[in-house]
């Protein structure tokens, strides 16, 4: 039968969409448990350096860390934490559209802003709008390591302790659950006490072994590290329910699409038929 | 019921143990220290070796930690323990690397990244063109 030919390959065309999408949905499923549990697993650790670096910005040290000082802003560097891959729906993009947001800010108070891109999406998507790439690492995997990332951290952190940058952020998305992912920004240096609502009981500082400055040093970059793994490792899991999320509505949608084409072609079909059959009818009654 | 000191212990991989003691004994870098309730606030380097939290004078346990660091509050232990020691040089080289990516890249218009800019226009070409410039005339 001739009738809807295009109709026929088109839905065909459409079901193997449907098989893709519907097998990266549930590779997604199974890579967003994995990458939750990693995620899992590594908070306890940035959440404890986390409150030891707000105990000791409360307290009054004897040495003054430079990452300690506030300076007047010039310029800004940034860390973006982004995915390697597409097809996540929105997620790249509603990150991206709060770092412009951001830089645009920065701009319009005259502030430069230095960017530092893990993941690929970030590192095309900062070279396309110029920004000023100064590091870039993609390519991580699933599974990345704290080694991977040492690199570009160490640009910045030698960037802020030479005075290029006074302030450095993380851009990287927030892991609410398996719907909702949030594009949060977190500054990162120089480390403030943030709230002073907590009791501030007098004048206290901590005993230091071996002395302060040893001490200091490693512990804040060992925290600015934490933080930015933290970071990576969260924007997995939101990559892989994102991807779960917008390969289930594609799936979906492409079920639409199929009934509809279905519908239209049990139309033309039963049309023809039925225009066959008055044309015998009609051949019949004239012989 | 003697005095207690609340103790987290958490690697970079998982939270290890959290509970309460009687005293923890931990591998600082400059000896041994011991910490029992109501100790001053300390910072201070972990050497590799072994951590102990003597819950009582039955109940002990220990935990093998590669360096880290521990923090004291009066009521409150934290042990950040490592798994690995990172070489200083280690950290330089990886830094130039990640640069030198960063700069492939950007002078790297025809390679790889040639999709995602594809998809943009003429326009921007031309500014990846200026960036280019910028770049050469800095790195220079």
């Amino acid at each position: 039968m001739a009738v809807g030919k295009e109709i026929r390959s088109k839905i065909a065309s459409i079901k193997n969409t449907q098989k893709i999408t519907r097998a990266m949905e549930m590779v997604a499923a199974s890579k967003m448990r994995k990458t939750k549990d990693r995620m899992q697993a590594t908070r306890p650790y940035s959440k404890k350096i986390g409150q030891i670096i707000r105990h000791l910005a409360k307290a009054n040290p004897e040495y003054k860390h430079p990452f300690m000082i506030e300076r007047d802003v010039k310029r800004v560097g940034i860390i973006v934490v982004s995915s390697d891959r597409g097809l996540c729906g929105g997620l790249n993009a509603n990150l991206f559209r709060k770092v412009l947001s951001e830089m645009h800010q920065w701009q319009g108070k005259g502030v430069a802003v230095d960017v530092c891109a893990i993941g690929g999406k970030g590192a095309a998507f900062f070279s396309m709008i110029n920004a000023n790439l100064v590091g870039q690492v993609s390519k991580l995997g699933d599974t990345p390591h704290q080694s991977d990332i040492i690199g570009p951290i160490k640009i910045m952190l030698d960037a802020f302790t030479n005075g290029d940058i006074d302030e450095l952020f993380l851009l990287s998305n927030d892991f609410v659950n398996t719907m909702t992912q949030k594009p949060v920004m977190q500054k990162l240096l120089p480390v403030s006490v943030g709230e002073l609502g907590e009791e501030t009981k007098g004048r206290w500082d901590y005993l230091y072994e071996p002395n302060a400055k040893d001490v200091l040093d490693s512990l804040l970059i060992r925290y600015v590290e934490s933080a930015v793994f933290q970071g990576l490792v969260e924007n997995n899991a939101c990559e892989q329910a994102a991807r779960m999320v917008a390969m289930k509505s594609a799936s979906d949608n492409a079920g639409n699409i199929i009934k509809e084409l279905q519908l239209v072609y049990n139309k033309a079909r039963q049309a023809a038929i039925t225009q066959e059959i008055s044309e015998i009818v009609a051949g019949a009654a004239a012989v | 019921m003697a005095m207690t000191i609340h103790v987290d212990i958490v690697s970079a991989e998982a939270e290890i143990f959290s509970g309460l003691a009687e005293m923890v004994f931990a591998p600082a870098e400059l000896g041994e220290v011991g910490i029992a309730p109501r100790h001053a606030p300390l910072i201070t380097k972990l050497k590799p070796g072994e951590v102990r939290v003597k819950i009582s004078d039955k109940e002990s346990h220990a935990f093998f930690v590669s360096g880290g660091f521990l923090e004291v509050q009066p009521h409150l232990v934290t042990v950040l323990a490592e798994t690995a020691i990172r070489a200083h040089d280690i950290d330089e080289a990886a830094a130039l690397q990640a640069k030198a990516r960063a700069e492939e890249m950007l002078q790297d218009k025809s390679g790889k990244y040639d999709y995602a800019i594809a998809q943009a226009e003429l326009a921007q070409a031309v500014n990846q063109l200026k960036t280019l410039d910028r770049l050469r005339k800095r790195g220079a």
